[in-house]
């Protein structure tokens, strides 16, 4: 569950952003996760429920969406790489396959709530 | 309401303390060792058996990472060598943070070479830098062979793979072929070295490697 870390590092990051524009709080936050990468998206939904109260992020959204795995042979170009059986090794030529996505895990942006809008006197 | 473009690794702040601790590995001349693999893998044993070989040709530290207890740093100080136990409490991996807190305990100038035995979990160790020069990882014979297909990050993460247990192989049903394979085919590039804990087959070749790699360090 180190989903959990995940998850404080993207409010520590979504909240330092909302500071520096001064805005009251976030609206949504929309993160970027490879396939190739050991995180699970309901485990991030769980922590993010748990984690945002008392933060700026509050009553924030949460959308992740997952990048699909993506490998490449110098030779041979795209190959298919089932995430059920991971291989490495191209099936054509045998040569090393490089990944050429999956391995994100990005916070893409952030939709911030105006100043303005909640100044009801 | 507007949006603000961000595009942040969101493991950020963990990667600069791991650039950090680089950094002070590197002003102190201490080469850094990440020790990953899944709980009785059989890391501790592995540190064990290198430090008997080369305590006295490096001066040696050693982290250990887990959730309670000192038993492995016990094991380690047994051997006259000086060892931090982290104990991380509910937390699976260790941070570039938690080891930056743990360099305090140890004379670092003293220091040649230090390990970091991470906590046993085949997930998520090998999404943390600690600021380690390699990564090396314990697989053990009876785990399966299924293991590197289905945790396949880490081996992709490792520079090493350490086949621990082989003397267990006749009782464990899968073959050395299989297992070398299956590491192969997840991570192409990594070392393997099989290897016992129990009778010490296969250790000097692991370590020959070892001192390899730091010498071209």
């Amino acid at each position: 569950m180190h989903e959990v870390a995940i998850v404080q590092s993207v409010i520590d990051i979504a909240e330092n952003e909302a500071r520096k524009h001064g805005a009251p709080s976030i609206r949504k936050i929309k993160l970027k996760v490879g396939e190739f990468r050991g995180v699970v998206k309901e485990a991030l939904e769980f922590s993010f429920a748990a984690l945002r109260k008392g933060t700026l992020a509050a009553e924030a959204e949460l959308e992740v969406e997952t990048v699909r795995l993506r490998v490449e042979c110098g030779g041979c170009g795209p190959v298919d790489c089932p995430l059920n059986d991971f291989n490495l090794l191209c099936p054509r030529c045998g040569d090393l396959l490089a990944i050429v996505a999956g391995r994100e895990m990005q916070v893409e942006y952030i939709d911030l709530e105006d100043a303005e809008a909640i100044c009801t006197r | 309401m507007h949006q603000v473009m961000i595009d942040t690794d969101i493991l950020e702040a963990n990667e600069q303390m791991a650039d950090h601790n680089r950094g002070h590995f590197k002003e102190h001349g201490v080469y850094v060792v990440n020790l990953m693999s899944a709980p009785g893998a059989g890391k501790t044993s592995v540190l064990e058996q290198t430090i008997n070989r080369i305590k006295d040709d490096y001066r040696l530290g050693v982290i250990e990472g887990d959730l309670m207890t000192t038993i492995d740093a016990d094991r380690i100080s047994a051997l006259g060598v000086p060892s931090y136990q982290i104990t991380t409490g509910t937390v699976c991996h260790l941070d570039a943070k938690m080891v930056h807190s743990a360099l305090y305990s140890f004379k670092i100038d003293d220091l040649d070479l230090l390990f970091i035995e991470n906590v046993g979990n085949l997930v998520c160790p090998a999404e943390f830098y600690l600021g380690e020069d390699l990564r090396v990882m314990v697989y053990s014979t009876v785990e399966g062979a299924d293991k590197p297909k289905k945790y396949p990050m880490m081996f992709h993460e490792s520079k090493a793979v350490l086949l621990n247990k082989i003397d267990l192989l006749p009782y464990s049903g899968v073959s050395l072929d299989e297992l070398r394979r299956k590491v192969l085919e997840v991570s192409p590039e990594t070392i393997i070295f099989p290897v016992s804990c129990r009778t010490g087959e296969g250790i000097d070749e692991w370590i020959a490697w070892l001192e390899w790699r730091i010498a071209s360090a």
